[in-house]
């Protein structure tokens, strides 16, 4: 299983709590060590849900086609000027996406983008390659679902 | 304790470092506590809203701008009577027939007073109405989207200055001309104006649920200049009070010759019974043309129709419909009381306030006690109907709000003071300068029932030396008092846009929730939007091109269009396909003779653009939407007129 490797740096607050302080404290305060941590977190993007509203996705053995297609009518409005459905285009591909994410993280990325790409590092990783951050087109939930419906057809 | 009198030195030093810091202009230190304590009322933290809101009329900007209260910050330009090439508002196809009149396109205006739709008396805050002044005209702003959604044309008026107020249940929004003119119109020496030219009172109805616009009466009154007005409210619902002047009938020189008479009037209107007398098919039909402008939200499109008749109504056909109100000193602001009770004739050319009573009105009317007529309108004797005198000591009073306490508020413009006085006993409890000439003033639901009477805004003609000098050319000040207290306290200075003649107020709470966001994509029904980006498409109908395209963060689809040729006339319909808040984009293609255009998510707009020269010409977003806005652009290859390039179109060669 591909992992997802990145970094985070870790900044201790209390270098900046003390400049914005200076006023409120006695100057004679030594100030404190700056610390600067480096972290390595591994991701297995099959169990990362993403942040966002949705939590749980049950998918049923067989796709449903009737949602499907309501998903499909929603993502060619919503979502084609930005994705193809096989091709890398201004965003990725969504083709084989449950390969690669959970149901949940795609909902999310969906309903939550401006969050998901500051905060999920899956989405930071594919801002950081695409460059162009994902607009938020306000679906609703169940808007998410037909399109991740859809997804599972192609 | 130690470390509370140390935080409190702290604050000490602190406040008189930052005092020391912003009083290096032209007042003195000496007053730095009331200084900081007046900064805290009118300091709005960051993020942090207003707590009202303040749509001022921008006078010979023809447009209505939207501020803040208490910070005086401006949020926006609502185009109303101008074009507007920031957005596009009059440029692009959709909202050019918003401008027509039966005199064409008339690209500009001098608005006036805008007004607050009302239920019961109290603001619903769901339209704002605002008067064009020069070529007639009334329009309604929705509250929900900001825009400008419908403009009437009002016709036999000239100069149309008693406008725009409307009645308590916004039944009506009234029009009242300043000039009187030949009705119809006709070709006549300009000396046989009295007797001959006729000043037009027009009731427009309002439509309690779409706000759509008719108007369903003009009353011809007597060729006076109708100046100010303002509904009865409460128990005098169902009168308007117009001032009048020149009652003279001058029509030239009016400086001097229109200030002959020791008294004017205010014409007292009966609507009702109007209203009732044209409801049984009273009034007679006259032939007109005048423009009735409606922009449709679904179809971002505006349609421009004729109307060919007016109902007009003599007032002599409805007895007991118009009587006239004598009053000193050609009146200009005509307001009435929260209560309904007192109607203020502001005599400009005068120290005092007259003050009639409208109990004593109807008590005049009931016995008959009149003082001869005009034109054969009943005038009422002065003495009779007269409630007090308000002895200001100050000179030249124009206008007068009121607040929830049973106090009044009047400016005075060459004396440039606002005066408090109290209603009912009519005693001056205040007066503070203003900076300078003030003229309309302004309290948050000041023209209803209920006034919201925290602060009053002066609105002023004059500003010379209050901020830095900008050349010759100066935007008008504004001052913001705290009239909460006994005593008016003058908190803060601001420019205001264009001339605010006037202003509506209104807390931020009734109509900062239903502001809209976005327009949905899927409720587009204009005719050259596309939904996705699939339909974009690229179609010639002889010398015309139109273009349906779709733009998102950050490119156009197609973005490569060729087969244009010198000669043609091209149609950008561009439909921006965000639905996400405050992601506008903008279009602006180079050497177009008109202007941007600046699309909301959802919504579609259509440029024009005539291409002369052959070349790749270059279209981009003005609107910085994204770390990729310099990216959004595209390419429009125009070859000479008898080409035989086909038309092509493309996005990433596809």
């Amino acid at each position: 299983m591909r992992k997802i490797i990145l970094s985070v740096f870790v900044l201790s607050l209390a270098v900046l709590v003390s400049c914005g302080d200076k006023t409120k404290k006695d100057s004679t305060e030594a100030p404190k060590e700056e610390v600067v941590k480096e972290e390595v977190v591994e991701v297995d993007p099959m169990q990362n849900k993403g942040v966002g509203p949705i939590t749980s996705v049950t998918l049923a053995a067989e796709v449903d086609q009737e949602l499907a297609k309501k998903g499909a009518e929603v993502y060619k409005q919503m979502c084609s000027a930005c994705h193809k459905a096989e091709k890398k285009f201004v965003g990725p591909a969504p083709k084989g996406i449950l390969e690669r994410r959970t149901p949940e993280w795609v909902m999310n990325m969906i309903l939550n983008p401006e969050v998901m790409v500051k905060e999920d590092p899956i989405a930071k990783a594919l801002l950081a390659e695409y460059l162009s951050p994902m607009s938020n087109q306000n679906l609703t939930e169940e808007q998410a679902r037909a399109v991740l419906e859809y997804f599972r057809t192609l | 304790m130690k470390s509370i009198l140390k935080i409190m030195t702290l604050l000490f030093s602190a406040s008189v470092l930052l005092s020391s810091c912003g009083n290096n202009g032209k007042s003195s230190g000496n007053n730095s506590a009331l200084n900081s304590s007046n900064a805290e009322k009118v300091y709005v933290a960051p993020g942090e809203y207003d707590e009202f809101y303040a749509f001022m009329s921008g006078g010979y900007s023809g447009n209505l701008t939207v501020y803040g209260l208490p910070s005086g910050r401006m949020f926006k330009e609502i185009p109303v009577f101008s074009q507007f090439p920031t957005t596009g508002y009059g440029y692009s196809e959709e909202t050019k027939p918003m401008l027509n009149t039966s005199f064409g396109m008339v690209p500009w205006d001098d608005s006036h007073h805008p007004d607050i739709s009302q239920t019961n008396g109290v603001l619903d805050g769901r339209w704002v109405f605002i008067n064009g002044n020069n070529t007639p005209r009334i329009a309604r702003i929705s509250l929900k989207t900001f825009e400008t959604e419908e403009i009437i044309e009002v016709p036999n008026s000239a100069g149309n200055h008693s406008s725009s107020f409307i009645t308590e249940n916004t039944e009506y929004v009234v029009a009242g001309t300043r000039f009187s003119v030949p009705v119809p119109q006709a070709d006549l020496p300009i000396n046989e104006y009295k007797g001959k030219f006729k000043g037009a009172l027009s009731f427009i109805s309002v439509d309690k649920e779409t706000g759509r616009m008719g108007i369903k009466f003009q009353i011809l009154m007597p060729g006076f200049n109708y100046d100010l007005s303002h509904p009865g409210r409460d128990k005098s619902h169902g009168w308007f009070f117009f001032t009048t002047y020149n009652t003279e009938e001058a029509n030239s020189l009016l400086e001097v010759n229109a200030s002959q008479n020791d008294k004017d009037f205010i014409a007292a209107i009966n609507w009702k019974k109007i209203e009732e007398y044209v409801n049984n098919g009273g009034g007679t039909k006259m032939p007109t043309n005048y423009a009735h402008n409606v922009y449709d939200e679904h179809t971002h499109t505006a349609t421009s129709t004729m109307v060919k008749e007016v109902l007009t109504v003599n007032p002599l056909d409805i007895p007991g419909a118009v009587y006239f109100l004598p009053t000193p000193k050609s009146p200009h602001g005509c307001d009435v009381t929260p209560s309904g009770e007192y109607i203020i004739g502001n005599g400009k050319l005068s120290a005092d306030l007259t003050v009639h009573s409208f109990a004593k009105m109807l008590d005049a009317i009931e016995n008959k006690k009149f003082d001869g007529d005009a034109y054969g309108i009943p005038i009422l004797k002065y003495e009779d109907i007269l409630a007090g005198v308000v002895k200001s000591g100050g000179l030249g009073p124009l206008h007068t709000e009121f607040d929830d306490k049973g106090n009044a508020y009047t400016t005075f413009f060459i004396s440039s003071e606002v005066v408090k006085w109290k209603i009912g006993t009519w005693e001056v409890i205040d007066r503070k300068p203003t900076y300078y000439s003030v003229g309309h003033l302004m309290i948050p639901g000041g023209n209803s029932r209920k006034p919201f009477g925290k602060y009053v805004v002066a609105m002023n003609k004059i500003t010379k030396d209050r901020y830095l000098p900008t050349g010759p050319e100066l935007e008008h000040s504004a001052q913001l008092y705290d009239i909460s207290g006994e005593k008016m306290e003058l908190i803060y200075d601001f420019p205001t846009h264009g001339e605010p003649h006037y202003a509506a107020g209104i807390p931020a709470d009734l109509i900062k929730g239903n502001s809209q966001k976005i327009y949905r994509l899927d409720e587009n029904k204009h005719p050259y939007a596309i939904t996705s980006p699939d339909q974009a498409k690229v179609t010639r109908n002889g010398k015309e091109v139109h273009i349906s395209m779709a733009m998102i963060r950050s490119h156009f689809t197609p973005d490569n269009i060729e087969g244009v040729k010198v000669g043609d006339k091209v149609y950008f319909h561009i439909t921006n396909h965000e639905q996400d808040f405050d992601v506008p984009h903008g279009f602006a293609m180079i050497g177009a003779n008109n202007s941007e255009l600046l699309i909301m998510p959802g919504q579609t707009k259509t440029l024009t653009w005539e291409p002369k020269q052959v070349g790749v010409w270059p279209f981009y977003c003005t609107d910085f939407c994204s770390a990729l806005h310099q990216e959004m652009q595209g390419y429009v290859r125009v070859s000479p007129a008898n080409s035989d390039i086909e038309l092509s179109w493309s996005l990433d060669g596809e």
